[in-house]
């Protein structure tokens, strides 16, 4: 399956880098979104979550089946599919994560290890080994600016990407429970001094950033094929935008997004399309191994 | 003390339990002990970087991919013996084992962070071997097969038992190896820092050296298990030696048996393959009565759930569960005097 798209043909075409500077930069949107999730339940929780691409297979997923079924828009399915995600996030991290919360952080790092196999895995059984698509009305229009080309599901998918998020923030900064666990994240012991009941924060945070994770998973649904084998691709891409945009800091992470976004659409002009992850996981190499300490947002304990 | 000299008196009728399960056992049997030792002994590898150093690598697979291809590579292109290619395979690996050590650990990159600087380098590696040609891309290399009594020279048997000999022997290596390890300045030195780093490293401990000389004694060793796969299936492929997952299924006998005990993995493997079989057994008898498809992934869900329930319920794994009771039953003993 060796992709000979050759390098040669982006020589000399300066157009080729424009668009894929603008593809990169709508990606990055649903990929910072999409790293929130993952940003959030490292800040409060301290948890490596492993099976975070896989949760974002069962929001494509969700709303593949609502599209393919019901003929629900994926925009709109975001909904259920966050809601669903919320669940089992909950879920998760009540009954798994929770009683090993005190456990050394390889413990909860190989539990969201497994459960990352049980669902990828699950997936697997439930819905077969293929890839599906969605064609949405708008999934083949673009618009033209000049001789750059906008696709309207990537844009679409940058502009409900930039609202959840603005959203998330909001909620984050404003509402009581998001209060609760900027608490939590900041610091656990005081928070739990102050009376917040440390564990529901707990479950109500990973709940949300699966949630999110879900929104974004639906958000991709519209031009990327949904698959179960993607997970642990997506898991390594979270982790690379967490971590370039500064673990601990929730902005960061949507910089991180839009770096990654950008450098992984370069990476496909100028490699082959199949070898764009290579960029990325070059990246997350080059930036833990030679910056490590500028790049973390916040002391680590 | 008399203890002391149980135990290798024990391990007679171990070995020879095992040395003469050829002249019964089936086909069946055999592969199956085949792929459990291999586990094990990948395990055993694996074990001193990521029971005894504490640094959880999941980048191992890496170092299988790298001992498998360059034997096969050098058979190939240049009809180099694997007995000999397999040494160059371990050469290579021990170095990307320094070199990925070096810049890790002079940054005290370590924790998940180390997990995660594996893992993605085992992905990249595995992508560029499925990207490059003469590397045999996604579709993989068949060693070619040599027929007759030439084969053993070229590390190729007829008959399975050899190479259950030769992987039993590997195994009882690299057990021996562990052993001599574990007793030796660098366990000590492997221990404290896995302790306590910046307590080691102020006693004077070289705290890079030690974990660097982890690396390339376990990358040696695992890539002699790479060469060994080859040579037994005849044929490898980037995603069945490299990349993340075959990295988890490396651990996990560690990880049931006892991480950073010597007969851990061994133990873990033994349990984690028949496992792993009779859910593809069972996957198979499912298909057939009830006419389903798509039952793939159960084995890999088995897996799944056993890692979380290992963790939550036995974190130091069989051999942990069995000194931890044995030190209960010694407290009791105090208790009761």
């Amino acid at each position: 399956m060796s992709c000979r798209c050759s390098p040669a043909a982006a020589q000399g075409k300066p157009m080729l880098y424009a668009q894929a500077l603008i593809n990169g930069v709508l990606l990055g949107a649903t990929y910072g979104l999409m790293a929130l999730g993952l940003s959030l339940i490292f800040g409060v929780l301290r948890i490596i979550n492993f099976a975070h691409g896989n949760f974002m297979v069962l929001g494509m997923y969700a709303s593949y089946w609502l599209f393919t079924l019901l003929g629900v828009d994926p925009y709109v399915s975001l909904l259920p599919a966050a809601a669903l995600l919320f669940f089992v996030g909950f879920i998760v991290q009540r009954y798994v994560l929770n009683p090993i919360i005190e456990a050394p952080e390889e413990m909860s790092f190989l539990t969201t290890l497994g459960l990352g196999l049980i669902i990828q895995n699950l997936v697997l059984m439930a819905f077969g080994p293929d890839l599906h698509t969605i064609d949405t009305p708008y999934k083949l229009a673009s618009l033209a600016v000049g001789d750059l080309n906008i696709d309207v599901s990537k844009l679409l998918a940058f502009i409900a990407s930039l609202l959840i998020t603005g959203a998330f923030f909001s909620f984050l900064q404003w509402s009581e429970t998001g209060r609760a666990i900027r608490a939590a994240s900041d610091n656990r012991e005081a928070a739990r001094l102050m009376g917040i009941d440390t564990k529901k924060i707990y479950c109500v945070a990973f709940a949300i950033g699966a949630a999110t994770t879900g929104a974004a998973g639906a958000c991709f649904s519209t031009f990327i094929p949904t698959s179960q084998d993607v997970g642990m691709l997506f898991t390594l891409t979270s982790f690379v935008i967490v971590i370039a945009g500064g673990v601990g800091t929730y902005h960061g992470t949507l910089i991180g997004g839009f770096v990654i976004g950008i450098a992984e659409e370069l990476g496909a002009v100028m490699l082959s399309g199949s070898m764009k992850q290579v960029v990325s996981f070059c990246l997350l190499m080059v930036i833990l191994l030679f910056r490590p300490q500028g790049l973390f947002g916040r002391e680590s304990d | 003390m008399t203890k002391r000299r149980l135990i290798p008196l024990l391990c007679v009728p171990v070995a020879v339990f095992f040395l003469t399960i050829p002249l019964y056992g089936g086909d069946y049997l055999l592969e199956m002990l085949i792929i459990a030792f291999w586990f094990a002994y990948l395990g055993s590898c694996w074990n001193i970087v990521g029971g005894y150093a504490g640094l959880l690598s999941l980048g191992h697979a890496t170092f299988v991919g790298i001992g498998a291809y360059t034997s096969t590579l050098l058979f190939t292109y240049l009809g180099v013996t694997p007995w000999l290619g397999m040494f160059a395979g371990a050469l290579l690996a021990s170095l990307v084992g320094v070199v990925l050590g070096y810049l890790s650990f002079r940054f005290k990159v370590r924790g998940v962070y180390f997990s995660l600087i594996t893992m993605a380098s085992t992905e990249i590696v595995r992508l560029v071997f499925e990207h490059v040609d003469w590397l045999g891309s996604t579709i993989g290399i068949f060693v070619p097969a040599v027929k007759g009594a030439g084969g053993a020279a070229l590390y190729q048997f007829g008959p399975k038992w050899p190479y259950y000999l030769v992987i039993l022997a590997m195994t009882g290596g690299i057990l021996w190896v562990t052993y001599l390890i574990e007793h030796s300045r660098l366990g000590y030195f492997l221990k404290a820092i896995k302790e306590n780093e910046d307590a080691a490293r102020s006693l004077g401990v070289s705290a890079v050296r030690y974990q660097i000389i982890a690396m390339a004694v376990s990358g040696f060793f695992i890539a002699l298990g790479g060469t060994f796969y080859a040579q037994y299936r005849l044929y490898i492929r980037p995603d069945l030696v490299m990349g993340v997952h075959f990295s988890v299924e490396i651990v996990m006998g560690p990880i049931i048996g006892g991480w950073g005990t010597l007969l851990g993995p061994v133990l873990g493997s033994l349990v984690m393959t028949p496992l792993g079989e009779s859910t593809r057994w069972l996957t198979e008898v499912i298909k057939t009565t009830f006419h389903v498809q798509g039952l793939t992934g159960l084995h890999m869900i088995t897996y799944g759930l056993v890692l979380v329930l290992v963790v939550r319920f036995m974190p130091t794994g069989i051999v942990g569960l069995y000194l931890k009771r044995k030190e209960l039953k010694r407290e009791k003993g105090i208790a009761a005097r």
